[in-house]
């Protein structure tokens, strides 16, 4: 006879209750079935992905009827090849990385970054901005962990800085729709305004200008929880992380390439050349002015980009626009005065503003 | 059992609030469940990544938004 346990009784038996805290063994995919799911899974991805331009052309040309080279047809074959293939790359773009940041936490980085001077420290801290997981409302807690770690002012603005500044959904959307160079030297210029603006901060001996209670805090000391993961575990994450970066941004990629599109179809080629290129040498501080107070994600402003381009705005001042978008926001810049003092904001936004002017300037003047 | 859950108000933060909800209706204890969104009172406690829950004023997580089941775990 068999007495039955009460709830939470911690005797022996195992029947009763579910088995202790995880076992890992059953719940982790072997690597073994995780690469050929992932293989099949790519090949697939790479088959639709091929098929993409001839679909859209057959859409637009042939299913619809239009005319090629007419401003409607054109219009709708952007818009039905642009969509999915976005759509597609973000999807797995948001995934790989998703996955690649469960490797790097918050408190891992901040630990790295502790032990390092100035210079090395903003190039690390710029890299690290890259691959740590960073959200505009963690901004503040991560700022604190960083001061009271005794990481570098400047050191800490390289971070971030780069954080929201190179933006994997923007990286691989301009990959997608404007190629790699241009992807490459967003990459580029964004890791050099991010490592040069914090290391000018950092030699401008800003510390009096945080908050006081901020200065106060390295005596405290802070908690880190470190979690054993399996695959099973970073894979889930980088799913998580499509279902809701995907889930969230999906609507302002379509939204961007529609308008993309129309731009594409209707304005004339020129349109944007007088106010948005080279000859015009105050677009690029007037198209920093205008970014900062837009906030908008990354995945939207790329299609815009792109249709911008396509009309013969200049790649720099176009690249500063976007740069400016992202990088700085009005938002970000509200929670962060809770720690810092406006005069410090204002550098920081001034010292960034330059930067991206100066690449604006730069890719104006060589390209 | 006070439950504290660390987070200046985002997204993140009020899906771990749901999710710690949920542990403890599923678990039926009693905890009240308090939102602490002021930056020093988290450096206080040693919470300097969110969204993080804190269970009689011990750190459970930091950073990320906890599964039901691992607060269920740490309710028990």
């Amino acid at each position: 006879m068999e007495p039955i346990q009460p709830a939470g009784d911690n005797s022996g038996c195992n029947c009763t209750k579910p088995a202790a805290p995880h076992p890992v063994a059953q719940r982790g995919l072997s690597l073994f079935n995780i690469c050929i799911v992932g293989t099949l899974g790519l090949g697939l991805w790479s088959a639709v992905y091929a098929h993409l331009l001839p679909f859209s052309t057959y859409f637009a040309y042939s299913l619809l009827g239009l005319q090629q080279g007419s401003p409607l047809g054109d219009a709708v074959q952007f818009f039905v090849y642009d969509t999915p293939k976005v759509m597609l790359l973000l999807t797995l773009i948001v995934f790989v990385v998703g996955v690649l940041r469960s490797f790097f936490t918050q408190e891992r980085t901040r630990k790295y970054l502790a032990g390092k001077r100035e210079s090395a420290g903003n190039v690390m801290a710029a890299l690290l901005g890259i691959v740590t997981p960073f959200c505009s409302c963690s901004a503040v807690p991560l700022f604190l962990g960083f001061v009271q770690a005794g990481v570098p002012l400047g050191v800490t603005f390289s971070f971030l800085i780069a954080a929201p500044m190179i933006n994997e959904i923007a990286l691989v959307l301009l990959y997608g729709l404007l190629g790699w160079k241009i992807a490459a030297l967003y990459l580029g210029t964004g890791l050099l305004i991010a490592m040069a603006a914090g290391w000018v901060i950092g030699r401008l001996k800003l510390e009096g200008w945080m908050e006081d209670w901020v200065r106060e805090l390295r005596a405290g000391e802070s908690i880190v929880l470190e979690r054993q993961l399996t695959w099973t575990d970073r894979l889930e994450q980088g799913r998580d992380a499509v279902r809701d970066i995907v889930g969230k941004v999906w609507i302002y990629v379509i939204a961007g390439i529609a308008v993309g599109a129309a731009i594409h179809g209707y304005v004339p080629q020129d349109f944007m050349a007088a106010i948005m290129g080279k000859q015009a040498w105050w677009s690029v501080p007037a198209a920093v002015v205008v970014g900062i107070p837009m906030y908008s994600n990354a995945a939207g402003i790329v299609p815009v980009v792109e249709a911008l381009l396509g009309k013969g705005a200049a790649l720099g001042t176009v690249l500063a626009f976007m740069m400016s978008v992202i990088a700085l926001s009005l938002p970000e810049m509200i929670i962060l005065r809770k720690v810092l003092k406006p005069q410090l904001i204002a550098v920081f936004v001034f010292v960034v503003g330059s930067g991206i002017v100066c690449i604006g300037y730069l890719f104006n003047s060589i390209i | 059992m006070v439950i504290q859950i660390c987070g200046p108000g985002c997204a993140a933060c009020d899906k771990t609030k749901e999710v710690v909800a949920a542990a403890v209706s599923a678990k039926g204890v009693g905890a009240a469940i308090i939102k602490v969104n002021d930056f020093q009172e988290m450096a206080k406690l040693g919470v300097f990544s969110t969204p993080a829950v804190v269970i009689n004023g011990v750190v459970k997580c930091v950073g990320r938004v906890p599964k039901q089941v691992e607060v269920e775990e740490w309710l028990d």
